[in-house]
Order: structure tokens, then C-alpha cells, then sequence
């Protein structure tokens, strides 16, 4: 009895110890090398998945990034939205490199072709995707760049950020936007831009894509740009281009001056954020009384300054 | 009495309802305006040859297409060239149209207008191709392909038969029959102009047996041309699709994915024969079509022949105008026609008719969950399953939809005419088609 109890023990621990042998030689002979940095660098990413820094996934953008690093090439084309400096500050000081900071980018819907600027002409009655709206016709508007309402911008977004207004029919973008760029994909119109968020979430822009002549444009909409150009010969810092009918306001060049924006005659260029304008006559007693004397105001009239410095 | 041909898989058979059939064709004067698209066959646009200001006559070329797949446009009134402008088509967005200002009607010399009927032509293959290209003829079934292209077989295949497309499956749709019946001969001079040139010895006319006087009549006069056979064919929804009614006729299956010259076959629509003996034998551009007004509610109901150009709106008022409980007014047949959006949109090379639909039957039943009861299926005429293929393309699963051979789809609309709960099956479909096709050129320029 001893006997059997014996050699089963003895058996097995030859067999163990060949496999021992065999699988350590194997995991020898194929072993994956890693880089090490590839884990610190994913640990430092949100994790969210989005995809909005153009990789399928974290892992994959950390891969890229300590393959890039590796080959000496520049990570100046990473960014990961989500993070956003912060997180890329940290991913650079895992590799060894610091990081320029770049401006925080926004979704901005470039159409305010709502029920009332732009009315109903015709009823649509299929399936709720504006892929497919796009591809049968121009839009109950008539308007064949403007906004279908029908939300594929909303599908698409990863963190809620993205809304149809019920009263517009028109989608808005919220503060919880990080700019992954999914609605400007989802978008069969390309009527979302990711732009810079701006000092104080001020921006300026083209609140229109119609590409069509001043005429039929107005025809579908009120606010549609028409192209008149007035908007290009105000701008002191030559940021508004005028291509196929529409202007355009290269937010780069942008300094936020607002002159485009009365000058605009169908109201399509919005500016976000801002300070109510003085009335003509109180910006002509503002401008006599000495700046020293609006340093000197409190905090509670702090935009009004702004306004001043910036005019 | 032996059984009918007709296509073995799938197909529906919706209420006829051809309310016009028994009218004659009414020729219509030119329109005071007209317009003129450049872009009216499937491919690339015409390149216009006029410019603003210019005097043009009916049937001078004032467009011509100079890629392989285009097609020549020519005026089809007289008068003087307004404007080469982006006009609204039947999709709400703008295509380039020649807008003509029409001043009397004064033809090119060169056209034979009598009404003589001339039968012998003593033209050559090459000759025929070239004429009907010079002539701007397209598939007037609908789809608008260019009518030379076809008759210009790659190397290594070889034509054996030509169909010729008199089926008229959608319903309400009328014109094609009373072209049948009123052009007869003329349509069946064209097949055999076409038969000379695709050197084929053989040709089968199919029409569907709810034109009785039209078989019969086409029947006595196919007995004087050669090789010129029609085969009666049983009423059944999509027969006019060129694979269906290549199966019906021949019994041969063409390929997933391939031409109908992969089993020898060519096929044409009767408006196109009859537009073909017009070009060769009379030197007559497409510059006019048949089409049908029709609809429950239209006082009027009837087939026009009217000029390339004419807005709609015109067609629709010689037919008692726009009936009050008007819901849709659609561009093609209720199966597979596009709603309008404006009346202003012209009659083109590829409109057959107009539909005024009532708000009755325009009403979209309410979409309830899928029960699986494969209908759907069944009635593919293509043997795909539509069901899967829009939930597909409604979760956006492109390769999947690809795999599934969405671009077999004909886009029939059988499906969502027999799904009992109402989904919107090819509406789905089309969304994954079109992005599949896109994904598909896109690889190709890789």
C-alpha cells in the first residue's frame, strides 16, 4: 500500500518538474517585451475609451505615444481631449518630455435654423437619423446645409454633452463637452466645429454653413449668412474669410473684438458669453471718464472692465 | 391554359390601381420657362455648351457628356438661354439646369417631324451606338443609365437575347403601357434597331398580363418584325427590376454583384426602344417622355407627353390641378418614387409619372416591435433578409451590412410594404446601402 502512495508521489513531482523545465524555457524563448513606460502612460489617461484622440482605446493611444517617444518623433499630434492638459502633462512627464499647453476645444453647432428663423416647409416622417434625412433631401427648412434636428450628434456623444432643445429643434452643447470630436463625425452636414473654448467661454463665430447665394438663403432662413462680406471688411485682424458665399472666423486669428457682430445684417454671427453691450451713449460717458477710475470698481463690475481693455 | 413566366423568388403583389390606364396620351405645348438639368442620367454631368443670352431651338445639343458613363442633354424648346443656375431637383438640394425663356417653338431643321412611319435602316452596329449617344438617350425605365454604355459589351462577353421592359410593375404607373399602345410599332422598329446594334438575333417583349390589350395588339405586330417575340408575364411586384425579369423571361439567375451581360442578356424599357427608333429613323433627340398624373383624388387622371423641362406643377394643373386632401405628391410610382418637395422640380429623362397620394394613404402606421415572422424574407425578391439588414444598419455595423450584400438590394420597398408591423425596413436599408457604397469607392481609390 505504501508502495502506491510512493510512486504516485514520485511520479508526479518528475512530471512537475519536467513541466517546470519545459515552460520556463518556453516562456524564455517567447517572451514579450514591453515597454514599462506604456503601463505609466495608460495609467495616467482618463480610461474613458473614447476614442476622441483618434486611437481605438487608452491602451492603444499610450502605445502610440511610447512608440513615438521611442522612435524620437514629436507627440506634438497627441492630445487626449478627455484629460486635457492635465492629464497630458503627466502622461509627458512619464515619458520624459514636457508638454505645450494648448487651448481647450469646444463642439460648436454652426446653425440657428430654429422653428422661428427657419419654418417648416415640408413634413418628414421617416426614421429619426440624419444620415439618412441627408441623404433623401435637403431638410424641412429647404435649407440644404442647416441642421436636420433629428440628434445624430446626440447618439454619438460619449459624455452627455450634447442636446436637441425641444423649443429650438436644435442642438446645444453643455460645459460637459471635452471635445473627442464624435458629433463632428456623427454630423452628415459638417455643421459641428471643435473650437477653441476662448477666455471665459467667449467665442465668436459663423452661427451658419449655407454655402448658397444670399438669395435662396434668406429664402429658407433669416439668419442665414448671405455672404455679403461686410463682416471681412470690419475685422481689423483679417480673421474672417469669405469662401462659396460664407464667411468663416479662423479662431486663431480671433482677438474677440465684436465688431463683426453688429455689423452682421441677418444676425448670423453669434458671440458667446459676453457682457451686455453699452448703449451708444453710455460707452461715449464711459470713454470721458478716466480708466483709472474704472480699475477702482469692484469685483461685482468685473466683465464691464474686460470690455473696456478689450475695446 | 399553361401557367404565366414570372421571377421564382419573393415579390408582392400591392393593389394595381391604374386609374389612368385607359387614357390616351395628351401632348402637351412647351412650357413658358422651362428647365433643363444638366446632370439627368446616372453618372456625371453634362458639360453645357451655351451661355446666357443664347437663342436655342427644340433638339439642338446644348450639353454635352463627356465622361464614359454621361449622357447628352438637348433643349427641348426654343427661345432664349436665361440663366445656367443651380435649380431645386426632386431631393430639395440644387443641381446646375439650363433655364430656358420659351419663344414659339421652332425645331432643328434637321428633325423629321411627320408622322409617317419609317421601318427599313440600313445603319451599322457602330453607327447605332454612336446616334444613340449623339441623341442623349438614357434608360427611360427610371434609372436614367445611359443607353450607348449598355449597348457597348466588354470584351469577352457575348449578348445572346435583349429584353425588352414593358412589364410597368409599380402600381398606378401608366405610361408605359399607353406608349405601348399608341407606339407600338414604332417601339418595336427600335428593338429591332437595338437587336443590329448589339448583334443579337433574339429579343423577348415582357408585359405583364393586366395589359391584356397591350399584348395582344403588340402580339399581331411583333409578327412582322423578325426575331421579335412577347412573352405575357404574370402580374407580380418587382418584375420591372432588370434581374427579375431576366429570370422571368430567360429563367437565368445573374450573379450577386454582376451585370445582366454576365448570362447574355441586355435589357432596355419599351420607352427607350420607341426613343431609339425616333433617333435613328427621324433624327429626333430625347427631348419629350410620356408621363403619368395620377392619384385617387385627381380629377383628371392622365398620360402627358410632355417636353424635358416643363415644372411639374404645369403637368399637375392640366390634370385638374392639386386635390385638397393632398398628402404626398411623389416623383415615380408609390413603390419605389421620392416624395416631391417643390412643384417646381421639371419633368426629367428618368420621371415616368407623378402620384398625388391622399393624406389617408400617405399616413405612416405606427412602428411596433419586430415579431419575426420572416415576411420580410419571403418577399425579397433578392433572397437578402431585411430585417437583419436594417437592424444593422441602424446599429451602424457597416462590414456586417457589407457581408450581408446590401448592395444586391434593389431597394423595392417589398419588405416594408408587407412588414404587419409597420418598421421602416428599406428606409434602414438604404441608409446602410449608401454608406456601404461609399466605404466601397473609397477602398477603390486606396
Amino acid at each position: 500500500m505504501n508502495d502506491v502512495i510512493i510512486f504516485s508521489i514520485i511520479s508526479l513531482s518528475a512530471i512537475g518538474v519536467v513541466a517546470a523545465i519545459v515552460l520556463y524555457g518556453v516562456a524564455q524563448k517567447f517572451k514579450v517585451i514591453e515597454d514599462p513606460r506604456i503601463d505609466v502612460v495608460e495609467e495616467a489617461l482618463p480610461a474613458a475609451n473614447c476614442g476622441g484622440c483618434g486611437f481605438a482605446g487608452c491602451r492603444n493611444f499610450a502605445e502610440a505615444i511610447v512608440k513615438a517617444v521611442s522612435n524620437e518623433e514629436s507627440i506634438d499630434d497627441f492630445n487626449c481631449p478627455v484629460g486635457g492638459s492635465e492629464v497630458m502633462t503627466k502622461v509627458a512627464e512619464a515619458v520624459g518630455l514636457t508638454v505645450e499647453e494648448k487651448e481647450p476645444l469646444i463642439a460648436v453647432v454652426r446653425c440657428n435654423g430654429n422653428r422661428a428663423n427657419a419654418p417648416k416647409k415640408i413634413n418628414y416622417d421617416g426614421p429619426a437619423t440624419c444620415a439618412f434625412a441627408h441623404n433623401l433631401y435637403s431638410g424641412e427648412s429647404g435649407c440644404p446645409n442647416g441642421c436636420l434636428g433629428l440628434g445624430d450628434c446626440v447618439v454619438s456623444c460619449q459624455f452627455d454633452a450634447i442636446f436637441i432643445n425641444p423649443e429650438t429643434g436644435l442642438p446645444e452643447v453643455n460645459e460637459k463637452c471635452v471635445a473627442c470630436g464624435a458629433c463632428v463625425k456623427a454630423c452628415p452636414r459638417n455643421i459641428i466645429e471643435l473650437r477653441p473654448k476662448g477666455k471665459k467661454d467667449r467665442r465668436i463665430y459663423v452661427c451658419c454653413v449655407n454655402e448658397e447665394k444670399g438669395g435662396p438663403a434668406k429664402k429658407n432662413c433669416s439668419v442665414a449668412c448671405i455672404g455679403c462680406g461686410k463682416c471681412v471688411k470690419v475685422c481689423p485682424f483679417d480673421a474672417i474669410t469669405l469662401e462659396n458665399n460664407l464667411a468663416y472666423i479662423d479662431p486663431e486669428k480671433c482677438k474677440l473684438c465684436r465688431k463683426c457682430v453688429p455689423e452682421c445684417p441677418t444676425g448670423a454671427i453669434h458671440e458667446l458669453n459676453f457682457p451686455p453691450r453699452k448703449k451708444p451713449a453710455e460707452k461715449k460717458a464711459e470713454e470721458k471718464d478716466p480708466p483709472v477710475e474704472a480699475k477702482d470698481k469692484t469685483a461685482a463690475t468685473k466683465p464691464k472692465n474686460e470690455e473696456n481693455n478689450e475695446n | 391554359m399553361t401557367t404565366l413566366k414570372t421571377f421564382k423568388r419573393g415579390g408582392v403583389h400591392p393593389a394595381e390601381n391604374k386609374i389612368s390606364a385607359n387614357q390616351p396620351i395628351v401632348v402637351l405645348d412647351p412650357p413658358k420657362q422651362a428647365f433643363i438639368p444638366l446632370n439627368q442620367n446616372l453618372g456625371a454631368p453634362a458639360i453645357p455648351l451655351i451661355k446666357k443670352g443664347d437663342e436655342v431651338k427644340v433638339g439642338q445639343l446644348i450639353a454635352k457628356g463627356e465622361a464614359f458613363i454621361s449622357s447628352n442633354v438637348h433643349s427641348s424648346v426654343s427661345g432664349k438661354v436665361l440663366k445656367i443656375d443651380a435649380v431645386i431637383d426632386t431631393s430639395g438640394y440644387k443641381k446646375m439646369a439650363v433655364v430656358i425663356n420659351v419663344e414659339g417653338d421652332e425645331w432643328e431643321p434637321s428633325i423629321d417631324r411627320s408622322e409617317t412611319i419609317k421601318r427599313d435602316f440600313s445603319f451599322t452596329q457602330k453607327e447605332i451606338i454612336d446616334k444613340i449617344k449623339e441623341m442623349g438617350i438614357v434608360g427611360l425605365g427610371g434609372a436614367t443609365f445611359p443607353s450607348h454604355v449598355k449597348l457597348m459589351i466588354p470584351d469577352g462577353k457575348k449578348p445572346e437575347v435583349l429584353l425588352i421592359n414593358g412589364v410597368e410593375c409599380e402600381p398606378y404607373l401608366t405610361s408605359d403601357h399607353q406608349l405601348m399602345m399608341s407606339n407600338g410599332e414604332e417601339a418595336l422598329i427600335g428593338t429591332s434597331i437595338l437587336m443590329k446594334g448589339l448583334g443579337v438575333k433574339k429579343a423577348y417583349i415582357g408585359i405583364e398580363n393586366n395589359k391584356p390589350d397591350a399584348i395582344s395588339y403588340l402580339k399581331e405586330l411583333a409578327e412582322g418584325f423578325k426575331g421579335i417575340k412577347v412573352v405575357p408575364l404574370k402580374v407580380k411586384y418587382p418584375q420591372g427590376g432588370e434581374k427579375q425579369l431576366i429570370k422571368a423571361v430567360t429563367g437565368r439567375e445573374v450573379p450577386s454583384g454582376k451585370l445582366p451581360i454576365e448570362v447574355g442578356a441586355v435589357v432596355n424599357n419599351v420607352g427607350t426602344a420607341f426613343a431609339v427608333y425616333q433617333a435613328i429613323q427621324k433624327n429626333k433627340p430625347l427631348v419629350e417622355r410620356v408621363v403619368t398624373v395620377t392619384g385617387k383624388s385627381v380629377a383628371k387622371p392622365s398620360n402627358f407627353l410632355a417636353r424635358i423641362g416643363t415644372p411639374i406643377s404645369i403637368l399637375i394643373d392640366n390634370a385638374g390641378g392639386v386635390p385638397e386632401d393632398t398628402g404626398k405628391i411623389i416623383s415615380g410610382g408609390p413603390m419605389m418614387g421620392k416624395a416631391l418637395l417643390s412643384l417646381e422640380t421639371p419633368v426629367v429623362k428618368g420621371t415616368s409619372g407623378i402620384l398625388i397620394m391622399n393624406k389617408q394613404e400617405t399616413h405612416r402606421v405606427e412602428m411596433l416591435p419586430c415579431i419575426r415572422c420572416g415576411r420580410c424574407v419571403s418577399v425579397c425578391p433578392m433572397g437578402l433578409e431585411p430585417i437583419l439588414l436594417s437592424q444593422l444598419s441602424r446599429l451602424q455595423m457597416w462590414e456586417d451590412v457589407e457581408k450581408q450584400k446590401v448592395m444586391d438590394c434593389i431597394e423595392c420597398g417589398s419588405c416594408q410594404y408587407t412588414c404587419p408591423s409597420g418598421r421602416p425596413l428599406l428606409d434602414y436599408i438604404r441608409v446602410g446601402k449608401n454608406k456601404v457604397g461609399q466605404i466601397i469607392r473609397n477602398r477603390g481609390k486606396k
